[in-house]
Formats: structure tokens, sequence, C-alpha cells
């Protein structure tokens, strides 16, 4: 009897763990919803007046307008107005009476046009204006399919976010993160979900009765590493997206995990351990040659590698509680350099895009919370007040850090700005949410 | 009773891994020094399933256990959970007495294996987390080795904060998620 329910049982756990291919898995429903906390003190107020639809049909397939407020909005660094509040609704440059705008104080108004040109065949053109000198500031056309009309609604708000801030925008890239389930009977239900950076879009890449831990992306987007404790001990996976395939990439005795890409996707670097001992290890993903890093008896650990590749920084407990440490990226590594002195907990860097910056977990009397360090000086600036933060991962405009943080007992998470002054939860609809990580720009 | 008990146990457990067992589990890694180890596990293809448990052959069963007292036969079935201080893995001095008949039960039944999952609680990095499991497990391990257990006897895992065994943000929570778990398997 018992050889039989434990047999089944675990015919049960490999059944249920699937893979979900990018493109043709299912899409759930939206699952994170964003909420501004607090935002620029003088956020842009701006206008997006709904496109202008030409087409078969009374409606547009889709609400570009609706979907630019959301993102320029949920920035944080715009204060769009209400469609309600509108005294026009123009579609064409022609159109604009610029004073009805300069009434509502309104800075620049962004309007658009969408038209059908053929079977499953679109055009946009959309331009952006600056109300008190009555100009344009850039306009675009658009060509795409009815399946690209919500990615082009995020090329429309990264082009106008930029053309306002002088920063790029990232509303085109995507989010990685863990989401957590209890079954009724209490056992866990691990998701590996990819999202739209707006939390919609959300498609499970791995589904897993055991842990799912540590996402981590490959530096042209396409692959994801993770760790998996599918068989009861961990293993680090790399899982081509499009497709759903994956490589076991480790799944030595011990622990495997921590992985992460070299900026040249060529190497991961990833924690092994042999009697118990952890230390950084990198692997060449053609090769299959593996390096030793470090060799102490301590725990060195979350591996991330500089933006150049030639150094990896790590946490390590070498010198009693957990800091960041520096190595060169190839053997030998004569020493290891210590980067974070202030405070009795550094954990888990993560190189900023341009690596002027890392991203820490930073014990705070009782609570842990993202940092950022200067990795020439060591000063620490703390910029999130949560109890339990972790796993910061830097957006790759660099300007904005998301991060897991607790909203009661549940798992959410949140981004704040580089500087601290923009904070956004994104409140999960179903279960613990964490481990976010930002994907690099999309590339074509 | 508790013999019985005991044994049943572990026989079940014999034929569970003679029915279920796996082939193409992880090999274990054999140490060669030097910067390069051995990939056991690299560029496999596997988009269905894998980390296989190794499972061997069942051992000779029914290993006489007499040697224990029926107090560390209390020790050995109904205690199996370690607990540990907080950013701690050395085990506590109470713990001593029942990892010694632990580790007794396994010098005499040489075909009965254990698996040491060590946990975290929920504060501090994930990865670290795992790191502290591993920690914890490896003092097990090492207690029970010196008590006469062989390693092939003792398998070791992290799950860090991955698996806790209450679902809280409160000391009380904590104390029972800082953890290694000894679990019989064959």
């Amino acid at each position: 009897m018992s050889l039989s329910m434990r047999c089944k049982w675990w015919s049960i756990g490999r059944a249920a763990l699937v893979l979900a291919a990018l493109l043709i898995g299912a899409a759930a429903n939206a699952q994170l919803r964003i909420e501004i906390r607090s935002g620029v003190e003088r956020p842009i107020p701006m206008a997006i007046v709904p496109f202008g639809w030409n087409g078969g049909g009374a409606a547009a397939p889709f609400d570009l307008a609706g979907l630019v407020t959301a993102d320029l909005g949920n920035s944080g660094r715009f204060d769009p107005i209400p469609e309600s509040d509108m005294l026009s609704r123009p579609t064409r440059p022609a159109d604009i009476n610029f004073n009805d705008w300069q009434i509502l104080d309104v800075d620049v108004v962004l309007i658009g046009e969408l038209t059908e040109d053929a079977a499953d065949r679109y055009t946009i053109v959309f331009q952006l204006f600056d109300v008190l000198r009555g100009e344009q500031l850039l306009g675009f056309r658009l060509s795409t399919a009815r399946a690209d009309l919500r990615a082009a609604g995020h090329q429309i708000a990264d082009i106008v976010y930029e053309e306002l801030t002088g920063i790029p925008g990232v509303f085109s890239t995507s989010i990685a993160y863990v989401n957590e389930t209890r079954n009724p009977d209490g056992s866990q239900r691990f998701r590996l979900i990819v999202a739209d950076s707006d939390g919609e879009n959300s498609r499970v890449i791995a589904d897993s009765p055991d842990p799912l831990m540590s996402p981590a992306w490959s530096p042209d987007g396409r692959r994801i590493a993770y760790v998996s404790f599918e068989g009861e001990n961990s293993a680090v996976y790399v899982q081509t997206l499009r497709t759903g395939t994956r490589d076991r990439v480790s799944s030595r005795e011990g622990v495997n995990s921590a992985p992460a890409f070299s900026p040249d996707g060529r190497r991961l670097a990833l924690t092994l351990s042999r009697d118990g001992n952890l230390d950084i290890y990198t692997i060449d993903l053609a090769t299959q040659v593996s390096r030793r890093l470090t060799q102490s008896s301590s725990i060195d650990t979350e591996p991330t590698w500089s933006e150049d590749g030639e150094s990896i920084y790590f946490t390590s407990d070498r010198a009693g509680g957990p800091q960041i440490y520096r190595i060169p990226s190839v053997p030998p590594v004569d020493r290891a350099e210590r980067v974070t002195f202030e405070g009795s907990y550094n954990a888990r860097p993560r190189v900023s895009p341009d690596g002027d910056s890392l991203a820490v977990v930073h014990r705070n009397q009782d609570n842990y919370r993202i940092a950022t360090v200067d990795p020439d000086t060591g000063l620490v600036q703390v910029l999130t007040n949560g109890r339990l933060d972790e796993s910061p991962s830097f957006a790759p405009n660099g300007a904005q850090i998301i991060y897991a943080t607790r909203e009661g007992s549940r798992g959410v998470l949140a981004s704040v700005s580089s500087d601290g002054r923009i904070r956004r939860q994104i409140a999960s609809v179903a279960g613990d949410v964490r481990e976010p990580v930002w994907s690099p720009y999309p590339r074509p | 009773m508790t013999r019985l008990k005991l044994l049943s146990v572990s026989l079940a457990i014999a034929f569970v891994a003679a029915g279920c067992g796996g082939s193409g589990g992880t090999v274990p890694d054999e140490g060669t020094g030097g910067a390069a180890i051995p990939d056991d596990g690299g560029g496999a293809d596997d988009s269905s399933s894998a980390g296989v448990v190794t499972t061997g052959l069942p051992g000779p069963g029914g290993s006489d256990i007499s040697a224990l007292t029926p107090q560390e036969r209390t020790l050995v079935t109904e205690n199996l959970v370690v607990y540990f201080e907080f950013d701690r893995s050395d085990v506590r001095s109470d713990f001593n007495a029942m990892l010694a008949a632990h580790g007794q039960l396994l010098a005499t039944n040489p075909g009965v294996s254990v698996r040491l999952e060590g946990h975290a609680d929920e504060r501090g990095t994930r990865e670290y987390n795992i790191g502290l499991g591993e920690r914890r497990s490896q003092s097990v391990r090492q207690i029970l080795l010196l008590q006469g257990a062989a390693a092939a006897q003792l398998a070791t895992v992290s799950y860090g904060e991955e698996r806790p065994a209450v679902f809280g943000s409160d000391e009380g929570s904590w104390s029972l998620n800082r953890r290694v778990e000894l679990i019989y398997e064959q």
C-alpha cells in the first residue's frame, strides 16, 4: 500500500511540472496591479487624448491611449488628466486648440490615430505637443499587427517618456518573478512567471510542487536561468523562453544555486557546494567547463557580474556577518576585496547598468531594506522602508529598482527610483510574489 | 513496539525505493581538486523532469537495534527535527542526546539512510539562507558521523526559507522554521 501511494505521489509530482512555451502558452490573467505610493514632487501634467479609430467596427481593437496613460501615470513622473476633464478630443494636429489645454494647466498633449490598413495590419500615428509653445515635440508612425498593439502602446510610452524625462523608458521590458500559492492541503505550488513590466500579459514558464527560485535573465532577454528543487535536490536550469525547452546546467551533489549570466551571455556564475561549503564558480555554457573562484570555509553566494564582465561581486560571511566582496571573474583569484563596511548585513548585490552602483539588501536595526552602495567608496544609501525587503533588480535604464516586500504577511513586489523618490507597490492577485528580475531591453 | 514501528517504516521505504527507483540519478561529485570540477549534469536537454533522487537497493533490513535504550528509541522515532538559533548553524547542546541516538541507530543499521533537510527562517536573502540551511544540515551530518554513521547513509539538502514548517512572521514561527529535519529513507 505504501508502495503504490508513494509512487503515485511521485508521478503526480513529476507530471505537475509543466513547462509552457512563452509564446504559445496560455496567457494567464493580469496578476499584478501597480499603485503609486510616492511620486516626484511635481509630476508633469499632461493629456493623453483617446486615439482616433479609422477602421471596421465602432471601437478600436485596442485602447492605446489607455495603455500609455497607465504606463506614464504609473511611472510616478507624470500626472495625466482624466479623459472626462478634456474640453476637446483632437486626433490630428490641425484639430488641437491649445487654449483648451492651457486652461487645464497641461504642459504636453499626446494625440494619435489608429488605422486599419488591411486584414491584421494597422498603422499608428502619434504626435506630442508642447502646449505653451504650441509646437510639436515629436511625431511617429508605427505599423503593426493586432497581436502587437499592446507592445506598440508600450513603445509609444517609451518614446514619450524619454522625450520628456531624458531617461529611456522601460515600458517595453519584462519582469520575471516567482509566485507561490498554497493548496487547500497546505502544500506549496511554485510558478515562474514572465510578464510585461506593467504586470499584464503574464505567462507561466515553469510550474512545480517543489521550490523554484533565483530567476536570472540572459543579456539578450531570450533565456532565463533558475533553480528548481524538482527531484528533491537543487539544480540550475537555463530555459529558452520562445520554445520552453531547457538545459540542466548543474545538478551536482549539494547546493546548485544563484545563477547569473555573464554580460556576453556565454558563462554562468553560480554557487555550488562541496562538503556543505558554498563557493562561487563559473560554468562556460558552450563547453560545460566550470571554474572555481572562491575557496573559503564561509558561505560565498549570490554572485553577480560587473558590467564589463571582468569582476564578480558576491555575498560572503567570511568576516562574520554577510558582506559584499569583489573578485576577478577568471582565476587566479588572489584575494577577495571587501566592498561593504557599513552595517552588519549587506547581501545579494546587483550591479547598476552603468556599473556605478550596487543594489543590495541591507539590514537596518532588525529590518531588511534595499540600499544602493557605491562600490568604490562603500557609501550606503537606504532606499526603502520595509521590514523584509529583498531581491533588488535594476531596470535596464538604471532609474528604477524592482524588489520584493511584504504587505501584511503577503509577499508583494514594489519598485523604487534609484534616488528613492518614487515608490510603487505592485500587488499580486493570487498568492505570494517575489524575486522579481527586470529584463534587459527587448531586442528586435 | 517502537522497534517494530521503526523497522516497518524503514522496510516500507525500502520497498518504495525498489519500486520507484530512478535510473539516471545524480552522480556524486568525486572531488578532483583544482579549479575544474566534473560536470555530471551539464548539457542534458531536460524538458520533462530531472534531478531524480539517487536510490540504491534496499540494504539488509531488520538489523538489531536492541542496543538502543527505550529512551533512545523514543528519541529516534519521535524526535526528527533539530532547531537552531537565529543566524547560527551550531547544534544546541540540548539536541546532543537525540542526535547521539540517531547516530547509533545508523551505525547499527547500515542499511538505513537518512536525508538531512536544512532550513532557515524567512529573514535575510533567499540564497544566503540556502547557505545557512546547508551549513545546518552539515552540522547535523558531522555529529551523526562522529556517532558512527557512515557517509553513504547521509544525504543533505538545503531548502533555505522555501519550505517553512510554519507560515508566519514572528519569532514563534521563525524558531520553528530554523531547523534540520531528519527523514529516514530506506
